[in-house]
């Protein structure tokens, strides 16, 4: 049995379909990432999944609990961080523990040794309000919130939105270490850039999945050749790349500009004829996620 | 004109005994876009709402758009864009009733702002749009109009707060290719923001921690420096070191 | 589970306690307006300035006269010119003028034996402002008629409050409006702001039952009406000398019973608003106006159009308000305002029983 089984699911709003038949699994025990824009239905998918939501179509598989019929049961398997940020500002950092503890029907010494690795972190400030924590802190201690009851599923929707590099950075070292309890977490985030984290990903857009597989495989999946170039004027050189032959698309990319290129071009051709560019300079690039994500866009 | 457009030295923000913005220096150029990165807490916001004309310096001095940021906050703010992701347009106003009322706001008179709003939704290919509510547009493109709305009355900076964050990236692309577009007409961009992929985007990146700014170049050089691979490495080595949190 | 729903009272009572200011603003609110209206904004009739037109000053005009000037409320004047009526009333120096007939205490007598008979006294009001002059009219035919009452054309007694004192009325319609601030406002906006902070998303994937969490956070809620409830009370009897003669624990009761109504209306409210802000506009628009104009509060119910009077049968505050003004004021015991009870008591089960089925465990 897989942690999480979803097939053909839909959610609709009027006219606007939020979900759009999506299928896939989850492993037991595995991170899995949903990487999508705002609006590609990570947020309705996680919200069908907590039983929140009713799906217009299809259905859904919770630890082997059915997401309509048996949503009581999913309640107290699931750990689940919303969005937002999910805890009571007024209250200090040990209260908002101990009430969520109370509220599953647990203490927090019994799952002391669970959280510890997070909690202890920010243990020296518990007597300190929530909304008095820095972006990091906060999220570690929604986190720990999420896990008090030892869920087996942890359903984490945008955690690291919000949050500065080094706390995101440490954001998933703590999930990795998750993994050792056999904690299963589908998490979702609109940066490509923490893909790599994940053991397997979904990248979504508008509703849709556009592929599923390890961050590795997506990236290989890249069929065309790319090239970083950059020139004096960014500008002006996205125009004229563009108009050149053999070039199938090109962007920006940070401090140079992703090319594609088709089997037939020739670079060392191309390079002689952008000889007259002012500073142009062409490495070979390797293809990321998010290469992948804009061909797979543009398909 | 000077080629600077921003410029400041020794700036500092005290708040009581806690120094938030602890001598800061630098110039932004003409034509540029300036990275400026720091972790939560860092004295980012802070330094921005000074260079926007939001709130005086203890001491230092400075310049922005050619105004003293000790003395002409008002002005300041009268020749600056500002672009957020989290204010920007009102989404129960047509595209053309945001533009009037921004045109309004920055004193542009009527003649002005008909011309300028017509160039700028030319421009963006949004002329059918122009009846459209702003609610029921994409997000794209509504970053995309918010961008063109601050710049309606032709500031010499324009200051992104986190201007891509959830976006696609295509829809993200196409908003740097703005960006970019507007640096060639000479504005100049500042831009704040957590996330390193778009520092990567910036001709040079200034980088603070607690209240100081600890690196400041091209993000080519900064990487060089620090035997990065990324921005992103860079700055959790600097950040890493951080002693205040928020 | 016991134990998890203390923590859930705890946790909202830790809100409520944290939030000194809205908990000051609670307080308060029922002191300053018990204060406000008890003396400052008051219809009462409290020394009205009187002067007396009389042609002869008869025995029984000065009675009249006499009984005018003894009672702590009027103050007379003396006596005046009749061309002088009109300019005294403009200045504002009197507040009313009594005109005397001429021939008055003949025509008394003669009333007195059945001999029908024109007017016998003229009391020209200066009525800028209604209510005053309103109650200074009705209470000044009582004193003028005083003893000879009997022998008068008509009978005015002032039963219960015949100084007419506004205190006395207001109290019923403050608690009226408190109740429903306090409770229906206050719970309806702490069950929305979770809503709106997406902490109500997590109480809601967790086991514990929506109507668990609903309760606990009317338990604090109903905990500090009830301290408002009692001061209300105290400064009633004690600084405003309400008589409360149809005793204490009936009002008590009663107002318990109205808590209950409040809080479900609360619960209705945070059902519809997805904001706080939509939370503070429907309990300020859709049931601060109504107890306000259509409860009796301000204005009597038999004033209303029928149309309005007809809307103010669904308007709880009105049966509270009513049954409330019988037990404090005219001393009637809890078991001659039974039918408002039944009334509080079937719209509290029905909004509750709606609330809570509107209240379901999922985001749509």
């Amino acid at each position: 049995m897989n942690a999480i089984e979803i097939h053909n699911l839909s959610k609709s709003y009027g006219k606007h379909k939020a979900l759009d038949d999506i299928s896939f699994d989850v492993r037991q025990g595995e991170l899995f990432g949903l990487i999508g824009p705002d609006g590609a239905g990570k947020t309705t998918l996680f919200r069908l999944l907590t039983t929140l939501l009713r799906p217009s179509a299809g259905s859904a598989t919770v630890d082997g609990h059915d997401i309509v019929k048996e949503y009581r049961a999913i309640r107290s398997c699931v750990g689940y961080m919303p969005g937002r940020f999910s805890l009571y500002g007024d209250l200090s950092v040990e209260e908002n523990l101990n009430f969520f503890a109370a509220m599953f029907g647990v203490t927090v010494a019994e799952s002391y040794d669970l959280i510890a690795p997070i909690y202890s972190q920010i243990e020296p400030f518990r007597k300190r309000r929530a909304g008095k924590l820095s972006g990091g802190m906060k999220q570690k201690l929604a986190l720990s919130c999420a896990l008090i009851h030892r869920p087996k599923v942890l359903l984490l929707d945008e955690p690291t939105t919000g949050v500065d590099a080094v706390s995101r950075s440490e954001f998933w070292d703590m999930l990795a270490g998750l993994k050792e309890h056999g904690i299963t977490i589908l998490v979702s985030t609109p940066y490509m850039d923490e893909a790599s984290r994940c053991e397997r990903i979904a990248l979504c857009n508008e509703g849709r999945i556009l592929g599923i597989d390890t961050p590795t495989n997506i990236v290989k999946a890249f069929d065309k050749r790319l090239y970083g170039v950059s020139a004096r004027n960014m500008y002006s050189l996205l125009d004229r790349m563009r108009h050149t032959k053999g070039v199938v698309d090109c962007y920006p990319f940070g401090e140079r500009h992703h090319m594609v290129v088709d089997e037939e071009c020739d670079i060392e051709h191309l390079k002689m004829e952008c000889t007259d560019i002012e500073s142009f300079n062409i490495v070979s690039a390797e293809p990321t996620i998010e290469d992948m994500f804009i061909k797979l866009m543009k398909r | 004109m000077s080629d600077v457009v921003i410029s400041v030295r020794e700036l500092t923000k005290r708040f009581g005994d806690f120094t938030a913005v602890d001598r800061i220096s630098f110039d932004v150029h003409r034509g540029e876009i300036f990275g400026f990165l720091g972790a939560n807490g860092a004295g980012k916001t802070t330094a921005m709402r000074m260079l926007c004309g939001l709130s005086y310096p203890t001491s230092g001095s400075g310049t922005v758009a050619g105004f003293d940021v000790m003395r002409e906050g008002e002005k300041i703010k009268r020749h600056i864009g500002y672009m957020s992701q989290r204010f920007s347009l009102y989404n129960d106003l047509t595209v053309w009733e945001n533009m009037h009322l921004f045109a309004g706001i920055y004193g542009l008179t009527k003649r002005e702002t008909e011309v300028r709003a017509v160039e700028l939704l030319t421009r963006l290919n949004f002329s059918q749009e122009r009846n459209t509510l702003v609610g029921s547009l994409p997000l794209g493109w509504k970053q995309k109009l918010s961008f063109a709305i601050a710049t309606i009355h032709r500031p010499e900076v324009v200051f992104l707060d986190e201007p891509t964050g959830g976006v696609d990236p295509v829809t993200r692309r196409q908003f740097w290719e703005m960006i970019y577009e507007a640096t060639e007409g000479g504005t100049t961009i500042f831009v704040t923001t957590h996330y390193m992929d778009e520092a990567e985007y910036c001709s040079r990146v200034s980088i603070m921690v607690d209240g100081e700014v600890r690196a400041l170049d091209t993000p080519a050089h900064l990487k060089q420096q620090f035997g990065a691979e990324s921005m992103d490495e860079v700055f959790r080595t600097l950040a890493r070191g951080a002693q205040r949190g928020e | 589970m016991r134990h998890n729903f203390g923590s859930f009272v705890k946790k909202e009572s830790l809100h409520i306690l944290r939030d000194k200011r809205t908990m000051l603003v609670v307080m308060l609110i029922p002191v300053v307006l018990m204060v406000l209206f008890g003396f400052a904004i008051s219809t009462e009739v409290n020394n009205v300035n009187v002067a007396v037109v009389a042609p002869e000053r008869t025995d029984g005009v000065s009675d009249a006269v006499e009984r005018l000037a003894h009672n702590d409320y009027f103050t007379f004047c003396g006596y005046i010119d009749e061309s002088e009526i009109d300019k005294e009333l403009r200045t504002g120096e009197v507040g009313a003028v009594v005109v005397f007939a001429t021939d008055y205490d003949r025509r008394v007598a003669q009333m007195a034996e059945g001999v029908p008979t024109a007017p016998l006294i003229q009391l020209i009001v200066d009525a800028s402002n209604i209510n005053t002059a309103s109650s200074a009219t009705t209470y000044m035919q009582g004193v003028l008629l005083g003893t000879q009452s009997q022998q008068a054309m008509f009978e005015t007694r002032m039963m219960f409050n015949p100084q007419m004192r506004s205190a006395y009325n207001f109290v019923p319609g403050i608690m009226g409006l408190i109740f429903i601030l306090v409770c229906a406002m206050m719970t309806s906006v702490s069950i929305v702001r979770e809503k709106e902070m997406g902490t109500m998303e997590v109480l809601l994937v967790s086991p514990v039952r929506p109507v668990k969490i609903i309760f606990a956070k009317m338990i604090p809620y109903f905990a500090i009406s009830c301290v408002v409830l009692v001061s209300i009370l105290l400064l009633a009897r004690y600084l405003l000398g309400v008589p409360m003669s149809g005793g204490v624990w009936g009002i008590f009761s009663l107002s318990l019973l109205y808590l209950m109504l409040s809080l479900a209306l609360g619960l209705l409210v945070s059902t519809i608003a997805k904001t706080q802000m939509a939370a503070l506009l429907i309990s300020a628009m859709v049931m601060m106006m109504p107890i306000l104009m259509l409860s009796g509060m301000l204005f009597p119910i038999e004033n209303l159009p029928i149309f309005f009077q007809w809307v103010s049968n669904i308007v709880p505050a009105r049966w509270y308000i009513d049954a409330v003004r019988k037990m404090m004021i005219q001393g009637l015991p809890m078991m001659a305002v039974w039918k408002n009870c039944a009334i509080l008591l079937g719209m509290t089960v029905v909004i509750m029983g709606v609330s809570l089925k509107k209240f379901n465990d999922k985001l749509e």
